[in-house]
Protein backbone atom coordinates (compact mmCIF):
# COMPACT_ATOMS: atom_id res chain seq x y z
CA UNK A 1 0.00 0.00 0.00
CA UNK A 2 0.97 3.63 -0.52
CA UNK A 3 1.59 5.89 2.39
CA UNK A 4 -0.99 5.65 4.60
CA UNK A 5 -4.00 8.88 4.41
CA UNK A 6 -3.69 8.46 8.19
CA UNK A 7 -0.74 10.43 8.42
CA UNK A 8 -2.12 13.73 6.62
CA UNK A 9 -5.41 13.48 8.42
CA UNK A 10 -5.39 14.73 12.07
CA UNK A 11 -8.22 12.35 14.20
CA UNK A 12 -10.87 15.29 14.87
CA UNK A 13 -10.00 14.95 18.52
CA UNK A 14 -10.91 18.65 18.97
CA UNK A 15 -14.38 18.11 18.19
CA UNK A 16 -16.86 17.85 21.21
CA UNK A 17 -17.72 14.37 20.06
CA UNK A 18 -14.74 13.42 19.74
CA UNK A 19 -13.52 14.79 22.85
CA UNK A 20 -16.37 13.18 24.79
CA UNK A 21 -15.54 9.81 23.43
CA UNK A 22 -12.33 9.95 24.75
CA UNK A 23 -13.14 11.15 28.07
CA UNK A 24 -15.74 8.17 28.57
CA UNK A 25 -13.12 5.65 27.27
CA UNK A 26 -10.80 6.81 29.37
CA UNK A 27 -13.22 6.49 32.50
CA UNK A 28 -14.64 3.14 31.62
CA UNK A 29 -13.42 0.55 34.38
CA UNK A 30 -13.14 3.71 37.30
CA UNK A 31 -16.11 2.89 40.09
CA UNK A 32 -18.74 5.83 40.46
CA UNK A 33 -21.70 5.67 43.14
CA UNK A 34 -24.64 6.63 40.22
CA UNK A 35 -25.94 9.30 42.63
CA UNK A 36 -28.56 10.51 39.53
CA UNK A 37 -29.72 7.08 39.77
CA UNK A 38 -29.85 6.96 43.39
CA UNK A 39 -31.93 10.13 43.80
CA UNK A 40 -33.90 8.95 41.13
CA UNK A 41 -34.63 5.92 43.27
CA UNK A 42 -35.18 7.48 46.34
CA UNK A 43 -37.84 9.87 44.93
CA UNK A 44 -40.07 7.29 43.43
CA UNK A 45 -39.61 5.10 46.77
CA UNK A 46 -40.87 8.24 48.74
CA UNK A 47 -43.70 9.45 46.46
CA UNK A 48 -45.09 5.39 46.29
CA UNK A 49 -44.68 5.50 50.31
CA UNK A 50 -46.69 8.68 50.46
CA UNK A 51 -49.30 7.11 47.95
CA UNK A 52 -49.37 4.42 50.53
CA UNK A 53 -50.04 6.43 53.85
CA UNK A 54 -52.55 8.54 52.13
CA UNK A 55 -54.58 5.77 50.91
CA UNK A 56 -54.23 4.15 54.83
CA UNK A 57 -55.50 7.42 56.31
CA UNK A 58 -58.26 7.48 53.48
CA UNK A 59 -59.77 4.33 54.40
CA UNK A 60 -59.02 4.41 58.04
CA UNK A 61 -60.99 7.73 58.33
CA UNK A 62 -63.29 6.96 55.89
CA UNK A 63 -62.81 9.81 53.77
CA UNK A 64 -65.92 10.92 51.72
CA UNK A 65 -64.87 13.70 49.21
CA UNK A 66 -65.72 12.44 45.73
CA UNK A 67 -65.40 9.32 46.36
CA UNK A 68 -66.01 6.85 49.45
CA UNK A 69 -63.41 5.20 50.85
CA UNK A 70 -66.02 3.55 53.48
CA UNK A 71 -65.67 0.18 51.79
CA UNK A 72 -61.81 0.00 50.70
CA UNK A 73 -59.82 -2.04 52.60
CA UNK A 74 -56.66 0.04 54.23
CA UNK A 75 -52.89 -1.28 52.73
CA UNK A 76 -52.94 -2.45 56.65
CA UNK A 77 -55.63 -4.55 56.09
CA UNK A 78 -54.60 -5.70 52.43
CA UNK A 79 -51.41 -6.70 54.10
CA UNK A 80 -53.25 -9.21 56.28
CA UNK A 81 -54.26 -10.56 53.26
CA UNK A 82 -50.82 -10.98 51.62
CA UNK A 83 -50.13 -12.46 54.76
CA UNK A 84 -52.57 -14.76 54.52
CA UNK A 85 -51.89 -16.19 50.86
CA UNK A 86 -48.73 -16.59 50.97
CA UNK A 87 -48.65 -18.75 54.06
CA UNK A 88 -50.91 -21.31 51.24
CA UNK A 89 -48.59 -22.63 48.07
CA UNK A 90 -52.15 -21.31 46.21
CA UNK A 91 -50.38 -18.29 45.89
CA UNK A 92 -47.82 -19.16 43.51
CA UNK A 93 -50.36 -21.24 41.38
CA UNK A 94 -52.01 -18.37 41.21
CA UNK A 95 -48.87 -16.18 39.85
CA UNK A 96 -47.58 -19.09 37.84
CA UNK A 97 -50.70 -19.88 35.85
CA UNK A 98 -51.01 -16.27 34.77
CA UNK A 99 -47.19 -15.81 34.27
CA UNK A 100 -47.45 -18.70 31.96
CA UNK A 101 -51.01 -17.74 30.00
CA UNK A 102 -49.22 -14.40 29.30
CA UNK A 103 -45.98 -15.59 28.45
CA UNK A 104 -47.56 -17.88 25.52
CA UNK A 105 -50.45 -15.47 24.98
CA UNK A 106 -47.39 -12.41 24.71
CA UNK A 107 -45.14 -14.51 22.45
CA UNK A 108 -47.50 -15.56 19.74
CA UNK A 109 -48.85 -12.32 19.68
CA UNK A 110 -44.97 -10.84 19.26
CA UNK A 111 -44.00 -13.02 16.50
CA UNK A 112 -47.44 -12.03 14.39
CA UNK A 113 -47.35 -8.69 15.03
CA UNK A 114 -43.85 -7.89 14.23
CA UNK A 115 -43.77 -10.13 11.11
CA UNK A 116 -46.97 -8.63 10.21
CA UNK A 117 -46.15 -5.14 10.79
CA UNK A 118 -43.20 -5.36 8.93
CA UNK A 119 -44.72 -6.56 5.93
CA UNK A 120 -47.52 -3.84 6.17
CA UNK A 121 -45.08 -0.69 6.66
CA UNK A 122 -43.08 -2.16 3.58
CA UNK A 123 -45.29 -2.79 0.60
CA UNK A 124 -48.44 -1.16 -0.14
CA UNK A 125 -50.20 -4.90 -1.42
CA UNK A 126 -49.92 -6.35 2.10
CA UNK A 127 -51.21 -3.30 3.86
CA UNK A 128 -54.12 -2.86 1.53
CA UNK A 129 -55.21 -6.39 1.85
CA UNK A 130 -53.94 -6.86 5.96
CA UNK A 131 -54.91 -3.15 7.85
CA UNK A 132 -58.64 -2.92 7.23
CA UNK A 133 -59.52 -6.02 8.76
CA UNK A 134 -57.41 -5.57 11.55
CA UNK A 135 -58.61 -1.99 12.25
CA UNK A 136 -61.62 -3.56 12.62
CA UNK A 137 -60.79 -5.78 14.68
CA UNK A 138 -58.88 -3.54 16.77
CA UNK A 139 -61.32 -1.48 19.01
CA UNK A 140 -62.85 -4.26 20.40
CA UNK A 141 -62.05 -4.72 24.00
CA UNK A 142 -60.83 -7.74 25.33
CA UNK A 143 -64.23 -8.49 27.32
CA UNK A 144 -66.18 -8.80 24.28
CA UNK A 145 -63.63 -11.14 22.94
CA UNK A 146 -64.73 -13.76 25.34
CA UNK A 147 -67.76 -15.91 23.71
CA UNK A 148 -65.67 -15.47 20.48
CA UNK A 149 -63.02 -17.31 22.84
CA UNK A 150 -64.40 -19.54 23.98
CA UNK A 151 -66.04 -20.81 20.85
CA UNK A 152 -63.08 -21.10 19.17
CA UNK A 153 -61.42 -23.21 21.43
CA UNK A 154 -61.73 -26.25 22.98
CA UNK A 155 -60.05 -26.05 25.83
CA UNK A 156 -60.26 -22.92 28.46
CA UNK A 157 -56.73 -22.80 28.54
CA UNK A 158 -56.49 -21.98 25.15
CA UNK A 159 -59.41 -19.72 25.27
CA UNK A 160 -57.38 -18.00 27.55
CA UNK A 161 -54.25 -17.65 26.09
CA UNK A 162 -56.40 -16.09 23.35
CA UNK A 163 -57.55 -13.13 25.00
CA UNK A 164 -53.79 -12.29 26.43
CA UNK A 165 -52.67 -12.90 22.82
CA UNK A 166 -55.52 -9.66 21.79
CA UNK A 167 -54.04 -8.10 24.20
CA UNK A 168 -50.28 -7.76 23.66
CA UNK A 169 -51.05 -7.79 19.75
CA UNK A 170 -52.63 -4.46 18.68
CA UNK A 171 -49.88 -2.39 19.95
CA UNK A 172 -47.09 -4.49 18.73
CA UNK A 173 -48.35 -4.68 15.24
CA UNK A 174 -49.03 -0.76 15.73
CA UNK A 175 -45.44 -0.07 16.68
CA UNK A 176 -43.63 -1.79 14.36
CA UNK A 177 -45.90 -0.43 11.46
CA UNK A 178 -44.79 3.34 13.11
CA UNK A 179 -41.08 1.51 13.15
CA UNK A 180 -40.85 0.79 9.46
CA UNK A 181 -43.04 3.75 8.22
CA UNK A 182 -40.86 6.21 10.33
CA UNK A 183 -37.52 4.49 9.04
CA UNK A 184 -35.06 7.24 6.73
CA UNK A 185 -35.41 6.25 2.83
CA UNK A 186 -32.07 6.59 2.65
CA UNK A 187 -30.90 3.94 4.53
CA UNK A 188 -32.86 1.59 2.31
CA UNK A 189 -31.31 3.87 -0.69
CA UNK A 190 -27.98 3.09 0.28
CA UNK A 191 -28.36 -0.98 0.83
CA UNK A 192 -29.66 -1.47 -1.84
CA UNK A 193 -27.04 0.96 -3.85
CA UNK A 194 -24.72 -1.20 -2.12
CA UNK A 195 -25.33 -4.52 -3.36
CA UNK A 196 -28.59 -5.71 -0.74
CA UNK A 197 -31.20 -7.38 -2.41
CA UNK A 198 -35.12 -7.53 -1.03
CA UNK A 199 -34.44 -9.98 1.64
CA UNK A 200 -31.06 -8.48 2.76
CA UNK A 201 -33.31 -5.05 3.04
CA UNK A 202 -35.32 -6.69 5.15
CA UNK A 203 -32.62 -8.44 7.75
CA UNK A 204 -30.24 -5.80 7.31
CA UNK A 205 -32.05 -2.89 6.98
CA UNK A 206 -35.96 -2.32 7.78
CA UNK A 207 -35.32 -4.27 11.04
CA UNK A 208 -33.02 -3.10 12.95
CA UNK A 209 -34.02 -0.05 11.54
CA UNK A 210 -37.65 -0.55 13.17
CA UNK A 211 -36.32 -2.69 15.88
CA UNK A 212 -36.62 0.79 18.78
CA UNK A 213 -40.26 1.36 17.69
CA UNK A 214 -40.66 -2.92 17.54
CA UNK A 215 -39.42 -2.67 21.55
CA UNK A 216 -41.54 -0.04 23.08
CA UNK A 217 -44.62 -2.08 20.53
CA UNK A 218 -43.51 -4.99 23.06
CA UNK A 219 -43.29 -3.47 26.02
CA UNK A 220 -47.07 -2.12 25.56
CA UNK A 221 -48.18 -5.20 24.53
CA UNK A 222 -46.47 -7.01 28.10
CA UNK A 223 -48.56 -4.35 29.82
CA UNK A 224 -51.67 -4.54 27.94
CA UNK A 225 -51.47 -8.37 28.21
CA UNK A 226 -51.33 -8.49 31.66
CA UNK A 227 -54.31 -5.45 31.37
CA UNK A 228 -56.58 -8.06 29.58
CA UNK A 229 -55.68 -11.51 32.25
CA UNK A 230 -58.80 -10.66 34.34
CA UNK A 231 -61.05 -10.69 31.46
CA UNK A 232 -59.36 -14.02 30.59
CA UNK A 233 -59.14 -15.84 33.44
CA UNK A 234 -63.07 -14.94 34.29
CA UNK A 235 -63.71 -17.63 31.49
CA UNK A 236 -63.02 -20.41 33.76
CA UNK A 237 -60.62 -22.05 35.53
CA UNK A 238 -59.00 -22.72 39.49
CA UNK A 239 -55.74 -20.47 39.31
CA UNK A 240 -54.85 -17.42 37.89
CA UNK A 241 -54.70 -14.11 39.80
CA UNK A 242 -56.84 -13.14 37.48
CA UNK A 243 -59.21 -15.49 38.36
CA UNK A 244 -58.06 -15.03 42.13
CA UNK A 245 -59.27 -11.27 42.04
CA UNK A 246 -62.50 -12.05 40.00
CA UNK A 247 -63.53 -14.45 42.69
CA UNK A 248 -62.72 -11.97 45.59
CA UNK A 249 -65.34 -10.05 43.84
CA UNK A 250 -67.74 -12.22 43.43
CA UNK A 251 -67.14 -13.37 47.32
CA UNK A 252 -66.79 -9.86 48.56
CA UNK A 253 -63.41 -10.01 49.87
CA UNK A 254 -62.48 -6.78 49.34
CA UNK A 255 -58.43 -6.66 50.71
CA UNK A 256 -58.16 -9.67 48.05
CA UNK A 257 -58.76 -7.65 45.27
CA UNK A 258 -57.15 -5.16 46.31
CA UNK A 259 -54.04 -7.67 46.58
CA UNK A 260 -55.18 -9.20 43.19
CA UNK A 261 -55.04 -5.82 41.49
CA UNK A 262 -51.27 -5.04 42.64
CA UNK A 263 -49.89 -8.17 42.17
CA UNK A 264 -50.81 -7.46 38.32
CA UNK A 265 -49.51 -4.26 38.49
CA UNK A 266 -46.20 -5.35 39.81
CA UNK A 267 -46.26 -8.28 37.56
CA UNK A 268 -47.32 -6.16 34.58
CA UNK A 269 -44.72 -3.64 35.14
CA UNK A 270 -41.65 -5.84 36.11
CA UNK A 271 -42.64 -7.88 32.69
CA UNK A 272 -42.84 -4.57 30.97
CA UNK A 273 -39.36 -3.71 32.14
CA UNK A 274 -37.71 -6.89 31.22
CA UNK A 275 -38.74 -6.56 28.00
CA UNK A 276 -37.45 -2.53 27.40
CA UNK A 277 -34.38 -4.27 29.09
CA UNK A 278 -33.73 -6.68 26.95
CA UNK A 279 -34.50 -4.36 24.21
CA UNK A 280 -31.85 -2.49 25.11
CA UNK A 281 -29.25 -5.31 25.43
CA UNK A 282 -30.18 -5.85 21.55
CA UNK A 283 -29.77 -1.96 20.70
CA UNK A 284 -26.33 -0.87 22.70
CA UNK A 285 -26.41 1.85 19.22
CA UNK A 286 -29.76 3.30 20.48
CA UNK A 287 -29.81 6.74 22.51
CA UNK A 288 -33.23 7.57 23.66
CA UNK A 289 -33.50 11.20 23.47
CA UNK A 290 -33.61 12.14 26.90
CA UNK A 291 -32.31 16.01 26.76
CA UNK A 292 -35.53 17.80 27.18
CA UNK A 293 -35.84 16.47 31.05
CA UNK B 1 -8.15 -9.21 -0.77
CA UNK B 2 -6.68 -5.61 -0.43
CA UNK B 3 -8.08 -2.62 -0.94
CA UNK B 4 -5.48 -1.98 -4.37
CA UNK B 5 -5.63 -5.93 -5.41
CA UNK B 6 -9.23 -5.89 -6.92
CA UNK B 7 -8.59 -3.42 -9.85
CA UNK B 8 -11.73 -2.38 -11.46
CA UNK B 9 -12.02 -0.03 -14.34
CA UNK B 10 -13.27 3.29 -13.90
CA UNK B 11 -16.69 3.37 -15.78
CA UNK B 12 -17.73 5.98 -18.51
CA UNK B 13 -20.76 7.86 -17.81
CA UNK B 14 -23.30 9.42 -20.69
CA UNK B 15 -26.02 11.12 -20.39
CA UNK B 16 -28.06 12.26 -23.84
CA UNK B 17 -31.55 14.74 -23.55
CA UNK B 18 -32.53 13.20 -20.03
CA UNK B 19 -35.66 14.64 -19.00
CA UNK B 20 -36.87 14.17 -15.36
CA UNK B 21 -40.58 15.03 -14.32
CA UNK B 22 -41.52 14.41 -10.62
CA UNK B 23 -45.46 14.43 -9.70
CA UNK B 24 -48.10 14.04 -11.96
CA UNK B 25 -51.07 15.74 -13.32
CA UNK B 26 -50.79 19.69 -12.32
CA UNK B 27 -48.12 19.06 -9.95
CA UNK B 28 -45.94 17.66 -12.58
CA UNK B 29 -42.78 19.79 -12.24
CA UNK B 30 -39.80 19.05 -14.80
CA UNK B 31 -36.54 18.83 -12.65
CA UNK B 32 -34.03 18.37 -15.94
CA UNK B 33 -34.48 19.27 -19.15
CA UNK B 34 -32.39 17.56 -21.52
CA UNK B 35 -29.49 16.98 -20.07
CA UNK B 36 -26.23 16.23 -22.57
CA UNK B 37 -23.03 14.98 -20.15
CA UNK B 38 -20.40 13.05 -20.83
CA UNK B 39 -17.57 12.10 -18.10
CA UNK B 40 -14.81 9.89 -19.34
CA UNK B 41 -13.05 6.73 -17.51
CA UNK B 42 -11.39 7.99 -14.58
CA UNK B 43 -12.41 11.81 -15.10
CA UNK B 44 -13.30 14.08 -12.03
CA UNK B 45 -16.10 16.44 -13.09
CA UNK B 46 -18.14 18.61 -10.83
CA UNK B 47 -21.64 19.74 -11.24
CA UNK B 48 -22.74 22.97 -9.94
CA UNK B 49 -25.35 24.87 -9.88
CA UNK B 50 -28.01 27.32 -8.00
CA UNK B 51 -29.94 25.49 -4.82
CA UNK B 52 -32.56 23.78 -5.52
CA UNK B 53 -32.14 23.58 -9.40
CA UNK B 54 -32.37 19.61 -9.72
CA UNK B 55 -28.45 18.84 -9.30
CA UNK B 56 -28.69 16.00 -6.96
CA UNK B 57 -31.33 14.76 -9.53
CA UNK B 58 -28.71 13.96 -11.95
CA UNK B 59 -26.60 12.40 -9.08
CA UNK B 60 -30.03 10.22 -8.18
CA UNK B 61 -30.63 9.76 -11.54
CA UNK B 62 -27.08 7.95 -12.23
CA UNK B 63 -27.45 5.73 -9.53
CA UNK B 64 -30.39 3.95 -10.02
CA UNK B 65 -32.68 5.65 -7.62
CA UNK B 66 -34.50 7.82 -9.66
CA UNK B 67 -35.95 6.66 -13.20
CA UNK B 68 -35.64 8.83 -15.91
CA UNK B 69 -38.55 10.32 -17.91
CA UNK B 70 -37.07 10.68 -21.07
CA UNK B 71 -33.68 10.78 -23.38
CA UNK B 72 -30.84 8.04 -22.94
CA UNK B 73 -28.19 7.38 -19.64
CA UNK B 74 -25.68 4.87 -19.65
CA UNK B 75 -22.67 3.90 -17.33
CA UNK B 76 -20.53 1.72 -19.76
CA UNK B 77 -22.93 1.28 -22.45
CA UNK B 78 -25.25 -0.46 -19.92
CA UNK B 79 -28.50 1.93 -19.68
CA UNK B 80 -29.23 2.58 -15.65
CA UNK B 81 -32.42 0.65 -14.53
CA UNK B 82 -31.46 -0.18 -11.01
CA UNK B 83 -29.05 0.75 -7.78
CA UNK B 84 -26.17 -0.81 -8.40
CA UNK B 85 -22.67 -1.12 -6.13
CA UNK B 86 -20.52 -0.58 -9.36
CA UNK B 87 -21.99 3.30 -8.87
CA UNK B 88 -21.16 4.07 -5.37
CA UNK B 89 -23.25 6.85 -3.71
CA UNK B 90 -22.27 9.02 -0.62
CA UNK B 91 -25.21 11.39 -0.05
CA UNK B 92 -25.03 14.84 1.80
CA UNK B 93 -26.01 13.78 4.86
CA UNK B 94 -24.23 10.59 6.19
CA UNK B 95 -26.78 7.61 5.65
CA UNK B 96 -24.49 4.96 7.61
CA UNK B 97 -26.50 2.54 9.71
CA UNK B 98 -26.88 3.78 13.11
CA UNK B 99 -27.18 0.11 14.20
CA UNK B 100 -23.92 -1.25 12.84
CA UNK B 101 -20.40 0.02 14.02
CA UNK B 102 -18.19 1.65 12.14
CA UNK B 103 -16.63 -1.38 10.68
CA UNK B 104 -20.29 -3.43 10.32
CA UNK B 105 -20.89 -0.33 8.16
CA UNK B 106 -17.99 -0.62 5.97
CA UNK B 107 -18.69 -4.36 6.06
CA UNK B 108 -21.80 -3.98 4.55
CA UNK B 109 -20.81 -3.99 0.29
CA UNK B 110 -18.75 -7.32 0.46
CA UNK B 111 -21.32 -8.93 2.89
CA UNK B 112 -23.88 -8.43 0.48
CA UNK B 113 -21.15 -9.74 -1.96
CA UNK B 114 -21.16 -13.31 -0.10
CA UNK B 115 -17.14 -12.65 1.34
CA UNK B 116 -16.09 -14.53 4.29
CA UNK B 117 -16.40 -13.07 7.34
CA UNK B 118 -12.64 -13.07 7.65
CA UNK B 119 -11.86 -11.49 4.74
CA UNK B 120 -14.67 -8.70 4.62
CA UNK B 121 -13.50 -7.57 8.45
CA UNK B 122 -9.85 -7.60 6.90
CA UNK B 123 -10.72 -5.29 4.38
CA UNK B 124 -12.95 -3.06 5.63
CA UNK B 125 -10.38 -2.67 8.90
CA UNK B 126 -7.45 -2.03 6.48
CA UNK B 127 -9.28 0.40 4.44
CA UNK B 128 -10.41 2.75 7.65
CA UNK B 129 -7.14 2.37 9.00
CA UNK B 130 -6.10 4.15 5.49
CA UNK B 131 -8.46 6.43 5.82
CA UNK B 132 -7.12 7.05 9.67
CA UNK B 133 -10.08 5.51 11.29
CA UNK B 134 -8.63 2.92 12.57
CA UNK B 135 -8.92 3.36 16.08
CA UNK B 136 -12.60 4.54 15.45
CA UNK B 137 -13.92 1.07 13.71
CA UNK B 138 -15.90 -0.08 17.19
CA UNK B 139 -17.65 2.99 17.73
CA UNK B 140 -21.40 3.68 16.65
CA UNK B 141 -21.58 6.12 13.94
CA UNK B 142 -23.27 8.53 16.33
CA UNK B 143 -20.28 8.79 18.25
CA UNK B 144 -18.11 10.10 15.23
CA UNK B 145 -17.92 13.91 14.15
CA UNK B 146 -19.40 14.91 10.93
CA UNK B 147 -15.84 14.73 9.33
CA UNK B 148 -15.04 11.29 10.39
CA UNK B 149 -18.77 9.82 9.96
CA UNK B 150 -18.24 11.29 6.20
CA UNK B 151 -15.22 9.10 5.61
CA UNK B 152 -16.68 6.01 7.04
CA UNK B 153 -19.72 6.81 4.52
CA UNK B 154 -16.17 7.23 1.57
CA UNK B 155 -14.83 4.21 3.31
CA UNK B 156 -18.27 2.14 2.90
CA UNK B 157 -18.43 2.86 -0.52
CA UNK B 158 -15.20 2.39 -1.76
CA UNK B 159 -14.46 -0.67 -0.28
CA UNK B 160 -16.99 -1.97 -3.32
CA UNK B 161 -14.36 -0.83 -5.58
CA UNK B 162 -16.79 1.23 -7.49
CA UNK B 163 -16.33 2.08 -11.39
CA UNK B 164 -18.30 5.47 -10.58
CA UNK B 165 -18.19 7.69 -7.39
CA UNK B 166 -21.36 10.15 -7.11
CA UNK B 167 -20.89 12.58 -4.55
CA UNK B 168 -24.03 14.68 -3.53
CA UNK B 169 -22.66 17.78 -1.98
CA UNK B 170 -21.01 15.32 0.69
CA UNK B 171 -18.56 17.95 2.62
CA UNK B 172 -21.35 21.16 2.87
CA UNK B 173 -22.08 20.39 6.17
CA UNK B 174 -18.51 20.47 7.23
CA UNK B 175 -16.40 23.76 8.75
CA UNK B 176 -14.15 25.26 6.57
CA UNK B 177 -10.96 23.28 7.99
CA UNK B 178 -12.60 20.03 7.74
CA UNK B 179 -13.74 20.49 4.74
CA UNK B 180 -10.07 21.19 2.62
CA UNK B 181 -8.93 18.12 4.81
CA UNK B 182 -12.04 15.77 3.18
CA UNK B 183 -11.37 17.55 -0.41
CA UNK B 184 -7.45 16.52 0.00
CA UNK B 185 -8.85 13.49 1.17
CA UNK B 186 -11.14 12.57 -1.70
CA UNK B 187 -8.44 13.65 -4.23
CA UNK B 188 -5.69 11.09 -2.86
CA UNK B 189 -7.87 8.45 -2.99
CA UNK B 190 -8.65 9.21 -6.56
CA UNK B 191 -5.44 9.07 -7.15
CA UNK B 192 -4.81 6.10 -5.99
CA UNK B 193 -8.01 4.39 -7.48
CA UNK B 194 -8.55 5.91 -10.40
CA UNK B 195 -12.64 6.01 -10.65
CA UNK B 196 -14.43 8.55 -12.41
CA UNK B 197 -16.21 10.65 -9.71
CA UNK B 198 -19.02 13.16 -10.37
CA UNK B 199 -19.20 15.69 -7.76
CA UNK B 200 -22.41 18.25 -6.97
CA UNK B 201 -21.42 20.52 -4.74
CA UNK B 202 -22.86 24.51 -4.76
CA UNK B 203 -19.42 25.99 -3.63
CA UNK B 204 -17.54 26.90 -6.35
CA UNK B 205 -14.16 26.67 -4.62
CA UNK B 206 -15.34 22.89 -4.14
CA UNK B 207 -15.88 22.54 -7.41
CA UNK B 208 -12.56 24.45 -8.95
CA UNK B 209 -10.04 22.51 -6.78
CA UNK B 210 -10.75 19.08 -6.87
CA UNK B 211 -12.40 18.94 -10.62
CA UNK B 212 -11.11 18.33 -14.30
CA UNK B 213 -13.98 19.63 -15.30
CA UNK B 214 -16.70 21.94 -13.92
CA UNK B 215 -20.70 21.86 -15.15
CA UNK B 216 -22.81 24.36 -14.78
CA UNK B 217 -26.46 24.27 -14.58
CA UNK B 218 -29.19 26.63 -14.99
CA UNK B 219 -32.10 27.53 -12.49
CA UNK B 220 -34.93 24.71 -12.55
CA UNK B 221 -35.52 22.67 -14.65
CA UNK B 222 -31.86 22.52 -15.30
CA UNK B 223 -29.84 22.26 -18.48
CA UNK B 224 -26.07 22.53 -19.01
CA UNK B 225 -25.72 26.22 -19.06
CA UNK B 226 -21.94 26.09 -19.82
CA UNK B 227 -18.57 23.69 -18.72
CA UNK B 228 -15.37 24.09 -18.64
CA UNK B 229 -11.96 22.75 -17.93
CA UNK B 230 -10.15 23.31 -14.87
CA UNK B 231 -6.62 23.51 -16.37
CA UNK B 232 -4.96 23.81 -12.93
CA UNK B 233 -1.70 21.38 -12.38
CA UNK B 234 -2.03 18.46 -10.05
CA UNK B 235 -1.48 17.08 -7.59
CA UNK B 236 -3.21 19.80 -6.26
CA UNK B 237 -2.49 21.38 -2.88
CA UNK B 238 -3.85 24.19 -0.69
CA UNK B 239 -1.32 26.47 -1.78
CA UNK B 240 -3.55 26.44 -5.64
CA UNK B 241 -6.44 27.87 -3.94
CA UNK B 242 -4.79 31.27 -3.65
CA UNK B 243 -3.18 31.15 -7.10
CA UNK B 244 -4.20 33.24 -9.91
CA UNK B 245 -5.31 30.80 -12.17
CA UNK B 246 -7.66 29.58 -9.26
CA UNK B 247 -8.58 33.28 -8.90
CA UNK B 248 -10.04 33.59 -12.67
CA UNK B 249 -11.25 30.40 -12.90
CA UNK B 250 -13.41 30.91 -10.12
CA UNK B 251 -13.94 34.24 -10.94
CA UNK B 252 -15.22 32.93 -14.78
CA UNK B 253 -17.79 30.41 -12.52
CA UNK B 254 -19.29 33.15 -9.92
CA UNK B 255 -20.16 35.24 -13.37
CA UNK B 256 -21.79 32.66 -14.97
CA UNK B 257 -24.03 31.37 -11.52
CA UNK B 258 -24.22 35.34 -10.78
CA UNK B 259 -25.88 35.81 -14.45
CA UNK B 260 -28.55 32.76 -13.69
CA UNK B 261 -29.33 34.40 -10.44
CA UNK B 262 -30.54 37.61 -12.77
CA UNK B 263 -32.14 35.80 -15.46
CA UNK B 264 -34.62 34.12 -12.50
CA UNK B 265 -34.76 37.82 -10.85
CA UNK B 266 -35.65 39.29 -14.03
Amino acid sequence: MKQSLASTLPNDTTTPVAREVTRALSERGTPRIPWRALSGFAVGFTSLALWLVLWELASRYEWELLFRFENIPAPSEVFVAVGELLGTPKFGAHVVNSIRRVFIGFSIASVLAVGAGLLIGRFRLASQALLPPLEVLRPIPAVAWIPIAILLFASAEHSMVFITFIGAFFPALLNTIHGVETLDRRLVSASISLGAGPFAVFREVILPGALPSIVTGLSIGMGTSWFSLVTAEMISGQFGIGYYTWEAYTLQQYPHIVLGMISIGILGMGSSFLVKWSGRRFMPWFEPNTSTR
Amino acid sequence: MSLHEVTTEAGTIELNGVDIYFGEGKSRVRALDGIDLRVERGELVSVLGPSGCGKSTIIGAIAGFTPISGGDLRVDAQRVTAPGPDRGVVFQQHALFPWKTVLANVEFGLKMRGVSKRERRETAREILVHIGLGEFVDHFPHQLSGGMQQRVALARVLVNRPRVLLMDEPFCALDAQTRLQMQQMLLSLWDELHMTVVFVTHDVDEAVFLSDRVIVLTQRPARVKAEFAVTLPRPRTPAVLTSPEFTALKRQTLELLLEERKIVAA
